[in-house]
């Protein structure tokens, strides 16, 4: 009996059902992953990939457009939201908004220039670019730390006037914090994709050139889509320099950015959620693998060419495939 | 002043001369087909009118407004829509999808993130519309790379009627179809020639189609114009006769 005629719904990630399922998988996460050989800080980095994933998919998946260079937002986020709390303010909001805002500018900047690009010649230039914050990151070690990385700084406590909520030794508080970011952030692409602006982008995925004869200045619509992206992935950067009260340089190296498109491939590109998935198996299989073997990234190419080759919507796409009949 | 002027364009690429001083005007309500032996310049004339390329010399006047310069996505917000020779669709997009899209766009909402009760009703309705006039109300729900030849071209022109154009440029419509096909996609150009009055030009290799649709005929032959008139002029021209048959004329 082949598993393709097992009676999944077509539509699994955009079902009400499912959708529950995964957030209810979310909110209980701290409860049901001690139990299955997990710990709570695994829950949030399983989070803070998962947003960065689905941050890089809003591009790769809904606007058919290929980033390699993503990791550098990530970094910028990071590197921003430290230095904010080491140098400039002791506060965990503010810190976050201002590495976002760094990641978000840059994207804007930089991607005003990328726009023009397309297919392979798109993906060179943003790994070029991306390589340029990781020399910076490596080099300015008086500001950045250099290959050290930036330490010297912890996440504060949230104050929200009327309680504090203490993120920084409650690791299950810090969790259930992330996950409030990443439901805002996720709940943001959501609603972009199902609007008129969503649907262009989509349009743009599907046929460049119909959507220009529609009327799309396709240029700037993919300019914009990869400003939100970036906005997204710095949220997720800064959301891991929390995680560790550590910026890591080796976070914005371009194999970095390979592994983000990695999860959003493996998980399903086609779907919402599926990047989501593809980076809870990279980020479980790293953190158990790589304390069996060094060598645990053969076991995730492995893994990726066999999805690759079997379920070439990734594994989401794989379950959301209509029944043949 | 006629609905679209082109006055003496041209077009080289490199050395190669595509197009040379080839001037035509198209009164509103007209439907005007452009024929040609192939390599006659036809599609680069069309590329020219949508805005893919921009002419060597020589200009184009759409309304009584030079566009000769103004990009593809512009020339359509004034009313000029195109369907491709190979049909250009979203293909794992529903028929709907599609048209809404298009719908959405010329209401200019490409940028909204949200679209308010009364307006998505609105909306609704005119995809409804547009649906209809293109007789693919029964397959909106299908993804439009699954459907048939014919009801993806089809398709592709509901797109562009949605962008409520006001000159529909048609390349090759009937390109690789069947007869039944394009006996449909005739009457559909027909239908929206006549009942809804707009102004078109295309380019067909189909004689039967273009005789039976066009007002007016414009012949292309190595990039110039090689004779224009109706289409019993045309029929009756030996310089035409001569291209046609590759004899010397």
């Amino acid at each position: 009996m082949s598993a393709v005629s097992l009676p999944w719904p077509k539509q699994l990630s955009h079902r009400p059902l499912w959708v529950a399922v995964i957030w209810l998988a979310l909110l209980a996460a701290p409860y049901w992953m001690p139990l299955a050989g997990g710990y709570t800080a695994l829950g949030t980095r399983v989070l803070v990939f998962g947003l960065a994933a689905m941050s890089l998919n809003f591009l790769l998946g809904f606007t058919g457009v290929l980033s390699f260079g993503h990791a550098a937002y990530f970094g910028l986020g990071a590197y921003g939201t430290g230095l904010v709390l080491k140098f400039l303010a002791p506060s965990t909001p503010l810190a976050l908004v201002l590495g976002m805002l760094l990641g978000g500018v840059a994207g804007a900047l930089l991607g005003a220039l990328i726009v023009r690009r397309r297919g392979v010649y798109f993906a060179m230039v943003t790994i070029a670019f991306g390589q340029v914050f990781y020399y910076i990151a490596f080099r300015w070690h008086s500001v950045t730390g250099g290959d050290d990385g930036l330490r010297g700084f912890h996440r504060q406590p949230v104050d929200l006037g009327f309680a504090t909520i203490d993120i920084v030794n409650n690791t299950i508080a810090f969790y259930y914090f992330v996950l409030g970011c990443f439901a805002v952030a996720v709940g943001v692409m959501a609603f972009l994709l199902r609007s008129p602006f969503g649907r262009t982008l989509l349009a743009i995925r599907e046929n460049e050139r119909r959507a220009r004869y529609l009327g799309i200045p396709i240029e700037q619509h993919i300019w914009l889509a990869f400003v939100v992206s970036c906005l997204f992935m710095a949220l997720a950067g800064g959301l891991d320099a929390l995680l560790n009260n550590f910026a890591d340089p080796h976070e914005i190296h371009y194999s970095r950015s390979g592994d983000l498109v990695i999860m959003a491939v493996m998980g399903g590109m086609r779907s919402f959620w599926g990047p989501l998935l593809g980076a809870a198996i990279f980020v479980v299989l790293e953190d158990y693998v790589s304390s069996l073997t060094q060598n645990w990234m053969s076991f995730i190419g492995l893994l990726f060419v066999v999805v690759v080759l079997l379920f070439p919507r990734g594994f989401l796409g794989f379950l959301q495939q209509e029944r043949k009949v | 002043m006629s609905f679209l002027r082109v006055d003496s364009v041209a077009k080289t690429f490199g050395s190669l001369i595509a197009l040379r001083d080839v001037s035509l005007a198209v009164e509103p309500g007209e439907l005007r087909a452009i024929i040609g032996p192939n390599g006659a310049g036809k599609t680069t004339f069309f590329n020219l009118l949508s805005g893919f390329f921009v002419p060597s010399a020589g200009t184009i006047a759409f309304d009584g407004r030079d566009v000769t310069r103004l990009p593809a996505h512009r020339r359509v917000s004034l009313g000029m829509a195109r369907t491709f020779q190979v049909t250009e669709v979203f293909p794992e997009l529903t028929v709907r999808e599609n048209v809404l899209i298009a719908v959405e766009v010329a209401a200019g909402h490409r940028l909204s993130p949200w679209l308010g009760r009364s307006v998505r009703a609105t909306l609704r309705g005119r995809v409804d519309e547009v649906l209809a006039l293109a007789g693919l109300g029964h397959k909106a729900g299908r993804p439009v790379g699954e459907l048939a030849h014919g009801d993806q071209r089809a398709a592709e022109i509901a797109m562009a009627l949605a962008l409520r154009p006001r000159l529909l440029l048609l390349d090759e419509p009937t390109a690789g179809m069947g007869d039944q096909e394009t006996y449909e996609i005739t009457r559909l150009i027909r239908r929206l020639h006549q009942d809804a009055k707009l102004t078109i030009v295309l380019i067909e290799h189909d004689m039967r189609v273009v005789f039976h649709l066009a007002d007016r005929i414009t012949v292309l032959d190595q990039g110039r114009v090689l004779a224009e008139g109706t289409p019993t002029e045309i029929a009756a021209n030996e310089a035409v006769q001569a291209a046609y048959l590759g004899k010397a004329a």
